[in-house]
């Protein structure tokens, strides 16, 4: 009993002395409940060091969340309960929270370097006029290799992902707009397909991927390919320009058949609190220098066309990770399907996972 | 005197009620929606009418079977001889200690042992063995769970062992019982009702893993709870999920009954 009550009173004490460090530390910065900024972001999705930066400049302190997908990251904004000031979602993902209501209109009066934004990368379908979003990061979907075990040539197109001589060697994202998407591009379709038949026709075809699947997974993928314990992925270009960092033998090849453009955006949600905070953080992410080295560290394509030019002319020339206009041409944003069809895709998808 | 005492009952009431009975309410609620809140019983029929989804709930019967059967096939002869030791406290803290570490610190680490290019393989190549694909097999995905959840096995287990009163196997041993006897009729039916917590602390959860079967089983191994975590955060068919998941409570209700059932004949 004496013993319980020294542990029991050994873990209070702990509590205690972390709780008032914790209260010290956040009181000697200055911080205080209406001067902070909660941002709502991917997972390593924004360089550690900006953050420090912003807070030293603009006096907020910040509070960054991560989610690791926008299904989570809307669903948790849709239960209300948060009080985020900025999130970070995707292309579909942004039109669907539009479409429902979750993000505030941004005053383009407000915002200080939009034009540093290329035109490519505006006015898109998902938010026509930008009246919701602001660029964040671009990529695109596609394979990466080891250039140990395969060449560019075996890569170049996602019909030749069948080819036996990868049996049981692919490493994919584990995504269902991703998995059909391919089968979708190998007959031509567009990756927006709701044709039931041509979705059937696609998952017929993937079937006779299953073999070749090493294993479906998500972040993970990026330890599997530095380490070469996959060979060939199915990935996102951010996700290959980290893994390219760690293993000078891995490259990313974007097929020829076309492939999924995905932008990801600054949003103001419903939940905000701060929004002078919400718009000097947005304003701080526009300037070419944040935006450059924010690029540096991330890996993924910038939209911000003066930071590209502070940038190595290896990286702007990189065709990979800055496809040409005719390559763009090809490509595809993902939209929103809806709740019916999307239902449609994930449930041919789970069938695909289970009878590989 | 009375009244204290419903009055301590309070908390506790409030807390069943918040956390057990109100959750359990939701989920039944939801899974007789469809996507628009309208009441439907079309989640249950998609459910019993799918081949796909009566696949997943045998896979995860399956592989819950295997490894709550692995488990107590290690975990019993372990908890055994933990009685038997001279520092059962010292090796006793040796089977909890790998329960502090998290979940996914343990996961990762069996990454980089059952790499191509892990410790395993490291070995198996000193005798000249080929490197084999150990990740992404189902082995690997019941072996990682059976090792995670071991010490639950052990340690209710070694709880019902310790109680035995050593006078019990001795007087089995007076009269004329040998070794396999004094197990079989002794030891094992008084320590039946440490099995029976010990399958059910296993079991239950094993049903639903589902990250597990993402990291070491590639998504090779699919189970209920990798369609309860789709249907929650991709599709948003919270109805769906939630009908999966009423499923799943019915089949821990009925498990639970079973061995409850055992645990009757075995203090009978």
């Amino acid at each position: 009993m004496k013993k319980l009550r020294a542990l029991l009173l050994g873990i209070v004490l702990i509590i205690a002395v972390l709780g008032a460090g914790i209260w010290q530390l956040q009181r000697k910065s200055g911080m205080s409940g209406a001067k902070t900024v909660n941002i709502y972001n991917w997972g390593d999705y924004l360089d550690p060091a900006l953050i420090k930066k912003f807070e030293k400049e603009t006096g907020y302190k910040v509070n960054y969340d991560t989610f690791d997908s926008n299904e989570a990251m809307y669903t948790k904004i849709k239960q209300g309960g948060t009080a985020y000031d900025i999130a970070v979602p995707s292309d579909y993902m942004t039109q669907k929270m539009i479409k429902d209501h979750l993000v505030k209109k941004i005053s383009h009066a407000k915002l200080k370097g939009l034009d540093n934004i290329g035109s490519a990368y505006l006015n898109l379908p998902f938010d026509p006029h930008n009246r919701y979003s602001v660029p964040y990061f671009w990529g695109t979907l596609g394979i990466i290799y080891n250039d140990k075990y395969y060449q560019e040539s075996d890569v170049d197109h996602w019909a030749k992902l069948w080819d036996p001589k990868f049996a049981h060697q692919i490493m994919f994202i584990d995504g269902a707009r991703e998995y059909l998407g391919v089968g979708l591009s190998t007959f031509g379709y567009s990756l927006n397909t709701t044709e039931h038949a041509k979705l059937l026709q696609a998952t017929a075809k993937l079937k006779q991927l299953g073999p070749n699947i090493k294993a479906i997974a998500a972040d993970e993928i990026k330890m599997y390919m530095a380490d070469e314990e996959g060979r060939v992925a199915v990935e996102y270009s951010g996700e290959a320009s980290e893994m390219m960092a760690e293993n000078s033998h891995l490259h990313y090849v974007i097929p020829n058949e076309g492939t999924n453009v995905w932008f990801d955006n600054i949003v103001i949600p419903k939940s905000v609190q701060n929004k002078k905070g919400a718009y000097a953080f947005i304003n701080f992410m526009l300037r070419p220098d944040n935006a450059a080295q924010n690029t540096r560290y991330i890996g993924y394509s910038t939209p911000n066309k003066r930071a590209l030019k502070m940038l190595p002319s290896s990286v702007r020339n990189d065709r990979a990770f800055y496809p040409s206009k005719a390559q763009l041409r090809k490509m595809e944003v993902y939209e929103d399907l809806g709740a019916q069809k999307l239902q449609e895709y994930n449930d041919l998808y789970l069938e695909l996972k289970m009878k590989r | 005197m009375h009244k204290m005492r419903s009055l301590f009952a309070v908390p506790y009431a409030l807390w069943l009620l918040l956390f057990v009975f109100a959750p359990v309410v939701l989920i039944l609620g939801y899974s007789f929606m469809d996507i628009n809140g309208h009441f439907t019983l079309a989640n249950y029929q998609a459910f019993f009418s799918s081949s796909n989804y009566l696949l997943l709930t045998l896979n995860s019967f399956w592989y819950a079977l295997l490894i709550t059967a692995s488990t107590l096939l290690l975990g019993y002869p372990a908890a055994y001889f933990l009685t038997r030791l001279k520092h059962r406290d010292f090796w006793l803290l040796l089977v909890i200690l790998p329960t502090w570490i998290s979940l996914l610190l343990k996961a990762y680490a069996f990454i980089g042992i059952f790499g191509i290019h892990g410790g395993v393989n490291q070995f198996l190549n000193l005798f000249g063995i080929p490197a084999k694909q150990i990740l992404f097999t189902n082995f690997s995905f019941v072996f990682v769970s059976a090792y995670i959840e071991l010490p639950f096995m052990i340690m209710p287990i070694y709880n019902s062992l310790v109680e035995i009163d050593q006078s019990l196997v001795f007087a089995s041993y007076d009269l004329g019982a040998n070794k396999r006897q004094t197990f079989t009729k002794v030891i094992w039916p008084l320590s039946l009702s440490g099995v029976n917590s010990g399958i059910q602390a296993i079991f239950i959860p094993s049903l639903s893993l589902f990250m597990l079967t993402r990291l070491i089983g590639g998504n090779r191994v699919i189970t209920l709870g990798t369609a309860i975590e789709e249907h929650f955060l991709i599709t948003q068919n919270w109805g769906m999920g939630a009908t999966i998941g009423v499923v799943l409570i019915i089949v821990m209700l009925l498990v639970m009954s079973l061995t409850r059932e055992r645990k009757g004949d075995g203090s009978r």
